[in-house]
């Protein structure tokens, strides 16, 4: 047996999984556990008791009794108890109810669904079995000695009907009659601060069925009557079903003294926190940081700002080669940060840097070491942010160290991690191994990801004060001088000016705009301000640019022309530009930008009350079973659909008033328009009507008898009693409309946090349901078992990703879809 | 263009996962008004949920009945259809009362309702379907049956309760809808079944949002594309676009087996081939145990799997091996 092994030596092919025999559990044991206690008066683990050295040691500095190997290389050895009396496991219950209703009580045979047995005649036994170990056929309970003499009968050709292979699991090794005794390294115990050791709960519950096991065992040899031995025997089954798991139907769980339930096997692998989900399917890892993030518009989207103090203990490691030999030596040499921190012999030791250590390892480093450098500028790290929904939450970005303790990235490529700035936090990786770094530089760069692999979309685009940037670059009023154009083209490192277009002294904002374009984009489209936008070769011609056609019409098309590396500079470049614009110019919002002009106040005011005539009228309709029923509604449902129409009617038809009130230069209506910031709502709310509150979709309509608040009359169902707010933001809302709105507040925050975990789920298994399934090299889509999915990947092989791609590249035809195949 | 092309090794099945699950968090749980015919029908969130999980009935099932061109035009002949079509009940038309005394049931016909649902006492009278004896007088119909068990009494009373008078089983709140000059009929209800059944619907135009009833009557193919047609209509009637190519591969997952699955622990995700994919995903101790007494071999394919034993996974880069040739030295 092999005892010390390195596991990277070997590799795990396959798992074969089945059931212990007792002839396999005494021969694994490497010793017979008599003694229910742990350790001696003097803390000495007792010889055949829970904590005997011959199931491995802990303990650093002794020496397992099995392997004579110290705590680090002793894996540790099962024991195991000799049970006097048999007794069911409890997760087989199931099976043996199975094998006994199926075969011959008396012989053995498999019966199946017939009425007598084929070989030995006997009629077929009826067992019924009550939860979780008890068997009876008819009143009379089978005990377990009995159900193994049964089991023990049934013949190994009869094993495949039964659904069992023989050689690993037989129906009679589903009683025990010898009990695994766990290695002491699966059940430690822990010294306390007050010197007491407290027991594992494994270790408890083995003490307890030793000791059980004791007793029943010096009752039966002193011949005790046949009731007591029955009920030290149930007693010992209770124990055993407990230390296999403690949550079993219709059995009181073990508790510990404190009065907590014990985590006894079943426990321990179960769950989001068991061995599985929790150690198994998700690692912890080393070379990692987190910290908050913070905002830099000045470093590349494909950045990340590094805290000093982060570079200073993540470290890469660095093979000595003849070519970096030189470079290597002098970051050993260094004091101060960017220097080496540990070397790595080629015999796999550890040494640390250190003023004393340094001379050696200079004088002996050569091809073959790794040194530990600390990481620096241009490395390549991965960086995410949980919840982790999908494979663009973890990217690749370039460190750049910078002063400060926060992780800096670009806000343009918050989107994907759904990241903002008001305290989040964010999790960096630092790359071990070449192969890695290459993996992380082709697939999951930043630049690489600028289209969404959901849609083929961009997902990393300006937003926000970029587009307002962009937009009041591009009007056709923008007019900058020399000093002005050089100082936005020398952002977007051009450093030579081109010619005046404006009276030979005056740069256009289009033309600064055309200059950052890579070459060959054409763009003819509809824009939001201007009813076309044209771009010829690359030079803005005509229109303004707005949300829409920065991203869909020109990033889009940037991406699939030119690729990850100019569209990363471009994008940087008009964040940029459109950044410093929109901040040399100014562009705020103030109080007086949602004043409502009397004109307007008026004509709010108008349709308010037409609103409220209406709804009177609506109610009136209702009282007296005049109104017209819509189809598949009660009447009260009418009523409330058509007041909910009514109201969000009065809502949008007051946002022409603003909007005309506003006139077109008001910020808060531009943002709206250009699709930066916000929407025509927001400024309704500020100004005009806050609207009608919901509940559920609803009107509100509980809270007191027949009416949401004291101060309305039972009964009213008017507008301003079921929620609807006349108010607006700037003006502030009166009280029952306060109250409204924060129950319509609550609603909603009560339904996201419904909505997250709904979704998380579902999340959760559309991607275990998913998982295996992969394209192969010819373009099918095959599960963990080969078996076919799909036989044309999407039926044209095309990737997402580069779904829209004809929209912007012509693309030969008979590639379109793969007829051949099909 | 290859360069547009999926890349071999790609992990189709994460991916699609992933853009059909992220934007649920941004999903409204909102209720959607299906003029006339259902209340509310769910959308969103919870409609995706029950798709994935196909539930046996939808909480809301609705049907689309096309007709045969012939009678799809007029407006009349789709109304005469539709009364043939929607369910008409005895409940709906009248009160049955028994008398336990003089061994008959009573019913009391509402001759207002039967008017406007164009029915006769006699029609109604055809439509139940007894062993007694059947008799009318004015706006009643008395059935008499000459039995002392009074239990068989009753049984015969609960069946008349629910007599069918008239149209398909389970189909109500129908409406007309008009579409490019074509009348059809959306309802509400699933049986499908015994809709194709007459003749003057188009058989190749009836639709439900009962993703098992369409399995069960058109097979797994329909019923892909019928997951096919709702996922993308739950998500782009949100104005969430995910490639078809995401939804195609989740409805073909659902489906290749032969039957449609769902994603959860007793479908696609409870059938996996490996035991430490499944006792990871749900019922750890259920899987291990099973996996025991069977002597079942995990050959640690997937993904899951080979996380836990920590090997690389069969996916992307990790299906390939790297190959360098050094350059030969002088």
């Amino acid at each position: 047996m092999v005892l010390h092994y390195n596991p990277t030596e070997f590799e795990v092919k396959r798992i074969k999984f089945s059931v212990f025999s007792p002839e396999m559990i005494r021969s694994l044991s490497k010793t017979k556990i008599t003694v229910p206690d742990t350790y001696d008066d003097d803390g000495y683990p007792i010889e055949g008791g829970l904590m005997d050295q011959r199931l491995g040691v802990i303990d650093p500095g002794l020496k397992c009794k099995t392997c004579g190997g110290d705590s680090k290389h002793c894996p540790g050895h099962f024991g195991h108890v000799d049970l006097v009396r048999p007794v069911i496991h409890p997760h087989f219950a199931k099976d043996i109810y199975k094998v006994l209703n199926n075969v011959c009580h008396e012989c053995g045979a498999y019966v199946g669904s017939r009425k007598k047995c084929p070989e030995c005649g006997a009629k077929k036994e009826k067992v019924v079995w009550e939860k979780p170990v008890t068997f009876y056929v008819g009143e009379k309970e089978l005990l377990p000695t009995e159900i193994m003499e049964i089991l023990e009968k049934v013949k190994d050709a009869d094993m495949e009907k039964l659904g069992y292979d023989p050689m690993y699991s037989r129906p009679e090794w589903f009683v025990l009659t010898a009990l695994l005794v766990p290695p002491v390294r699966m059940r430690p115990s822990i010294t306390l601060e007050s010197g007491e050791k407290s027991e594992d709960d494994l270790t408890h519950k083995l003490v307890e069925i030793i000791r059980v096991n004791e007793k029943l065992e010096a009752n039966i040899n002193a011949g005790a009557p046949q009731l007591i031995i029955e009920d030290l025997w149930k007693l010992l089954q209770y124990h055993v079903i407990t230390y296999f798991d403690n949550e079993t139907a219709n059995i009181p769980p073990a508790r510990h003294r404190s009065g907590r339930p014990l985590k006894t096997i079943a426990q321990r692998l179960k769950g989001k926190e068991g061995r599985f989900r929790y150690n198994l399917s998700g690692k912890r890892v080393n070379f990692s940081a987190r910290t908050v993030i913070s905002p830099d518009p000045m470093i590349s989207i494909d950045e990340v700002g590094v805290p000093k103090a982060i570079a200073e203990v993540l470290t890469v490691p660095v093979p000595v080669t003849e070519w970096n030999k030189r470079e290597i030596i002098e970051y050993i040499e260094r004091d101060e940060y960017p220097r080496v921190l540990y070397v790595i012999r080629p015999d796999g030791r550890h040494i640390k840097v250190t003023p004393t250590s340094r001379e050696s390892i200079l004088e002996n480093i050569g091809v073959g070491w790794i040194a530990e450098r600390q990481l620096k500028d241009g490395d390549l790290v991965l960086f995410n942010r949980q919840p982790s929904l999908h494979r663009i939450s973890m990217m690749g970005h370039l460190v750049k160290v910078l002063p400060g303790k926060t992780f800096r990235i670009n806000p343009t490529v918050t989107p994907p991690y759904n990241a903002d700035f008001d305290g989040d936090e964010m999790n960096l990786h630092a790359i071990q191994t070449e192969e890695a770094r290459v993996e992380a530089y082709e697939l999951t760069k930043v630049d690489k990801q600028i289209l969404s692999p959901r849609h083929g979309k961009a997902l990393i685009k300006p937003n926000e004060d970029h587009i307002t940037g962009l937009y009041l670059l591009t009007r056709d009023d923008a007019k900058l001088d020399a000093q002005e154009a050089a100082r936005l083209l020398y952002l977007a490192g051009i450093t030579e000016l081109p010619k005046p277009d404006i009276d030979k002294k005056y740069y256009s904002g289009k033309l600064i705009f055309s200059l950052l374009l890579p070459p060959n984009i054409n763009v003819k489209v509809e824009g939001k301000m201007s009813k076309r936008v044209v771009i010829k070769d690359s030079k803005l011609v005509e229109g303004v640019l707005d949300e829409k056609v920065v991203d869909h019409a020109i990033l889009e098309q940037v991406f699939m022309k030119h690729g990850p590396d100019i569209t990363r500079n471009f994008l940087n470049n008009i964040t940029k530009v459109g950044l410093e614009y929109m901040t040399t110019h100014g562009f705020s919002v103030s109080l007086k930008d949602y004043m409502v002009s009397e004109k307007a106040r008026v004509k709010i005011e108008k349709i308010l009350d037409d609103m409220d005539k209406e709804i009177e009228k609506l109610i009136n309709g209702y009282k007296n079973k005049t109104l017209q029923k819509s189809p598949g509604m009660t009447l009260k449902q009418t009523v409330e659909t058509t007041i909910m129409m009514i109201t969000s009617k009065t809502r949008d038809a007051s946002g022409a008033i603003i909007r005309e009130s506003f006139g077109k230069h008001n910020p808060s209506i531009v943002m709206a328009s250009i699709g930066a910031r916000g929407s025509i709502l927001n400024a309704i709310q500020m100004s005009a009507i806050v609207g009608q509150q919901a509940i559920r979709n609803k009107r509100p309509h509980r809270g007191y008898y027949k009416r949401t608040l004291p101060f309305f009359e039972p009964g009213d169902l008017r507008g301003r009693a079921r929620g609807f707010v006349y108010g607006h933001f700037s003006h502030g809302l009166e009280v029952d409309e306060f109250f409204h709105h924060a129950m319509a507040g609550r609603d909603s925050i009560v339904n996201k946090g419904i909505r997250t975990a709904r979704s998380g789920y579902m999340q959760r298994r559309l991607i275990n349901a998913l998982q295996d399934f992969v394209v192969v090299d010819d373009y099918t889509v095959r599960d963990a078992k080969d078996r076919i999915v799909q036989f044309v990947y999407g039926g044209d092989k095309r990737d997402p990703m580069f779904s829209a791609v004809e929209e912007y590249i012509e693309l030969p035809k008979e590639d379109d879809v793969d007829t051949a195949t099909r | 263009m290859k360069r547009f092309y999926i890349t071999p090794g790609e992990a189709a099945g994460i991916v699609a996962a992933q853009s059909i699950g992220e934007p649920g968090t941004q999903m409204t749980m909102r209720t959607f008004h299906y003029a006339g015919v259902a209340e509310q029908v769910p959308t969103g969130l919870p409609r995706l949920m029950e798709l994935v999980d196909v539930k046996k009935v939808p909480k809301k099932p609705l049907v689309e009945i096309h007709f045969k061109k012939e009678y799809a035009k007029s407006k009349k002949k789709v109304e005469e259809l539709m009364k043939k079509i929607e369910a008409v009940h005895l409940g709906d038309i009248g009160k049955a009362v028994e008398n336990l005394e003089k061994r008959r049931i009573l019913i009391k016909l509402n001759e207002k309702v039967l008017k406007s649902l164009d029915l006769t006492i006699d029609d109604v009278l055809k439509g139940i379907k007894t062993t007694g004896k059947k008799s009318k007088k004015k706006q009643y119909i008395i059935i008499k049956f000459d039995t002392d068990d009074l239990k068989k009494l009753r049984r015969h009373y609960i069946k008349i309760k629910d007599t069918l008078v008239r149209g398909v089983k389970g189909i109500t709140n129908a409406v007309i809808v008009e579409e490019n000059g074509e009348y059809y009929i959306k309802a509400k209800g699933h049986n499908i079944a015994d809709i194709v059944k007459l003749k003057e619907v188009d058989a190749t135009r009836v639709f439900t949002n009962s993703i098992k009833d369409i399995e069960a009557l058109f097979g797994v193919e329909a019923a892909r594309s019928a997951l096919l047609r709702e996922i993308k209509q739950v998500l782009y009637m949100q104005k969430l676009y995910v490639d078809i190519r995401h939804i195609m591969l989740l409805a073909d997952a659902m489906t290749f087996r032969g039957k449609v699955m769902n994603i959860g622990r007793h479908g696609l995700a409870g059938h996996k081939a490996s035991v430490l994919a499944r006792a990871a995903f749900e019922e750890t101790v259920k899987h291990l145990t099973i996996a025991a007494a069977k002597g079942e071999v995990d050959l640690l394919r997937g993904v899951s799997e080979n996380i836990i034993v920590g090997k690389t996974v069969p996916i992307g880069t990790g299906r390939i091996l790297l190959e360098f040739t050094p350059p030969k030295e002088e």
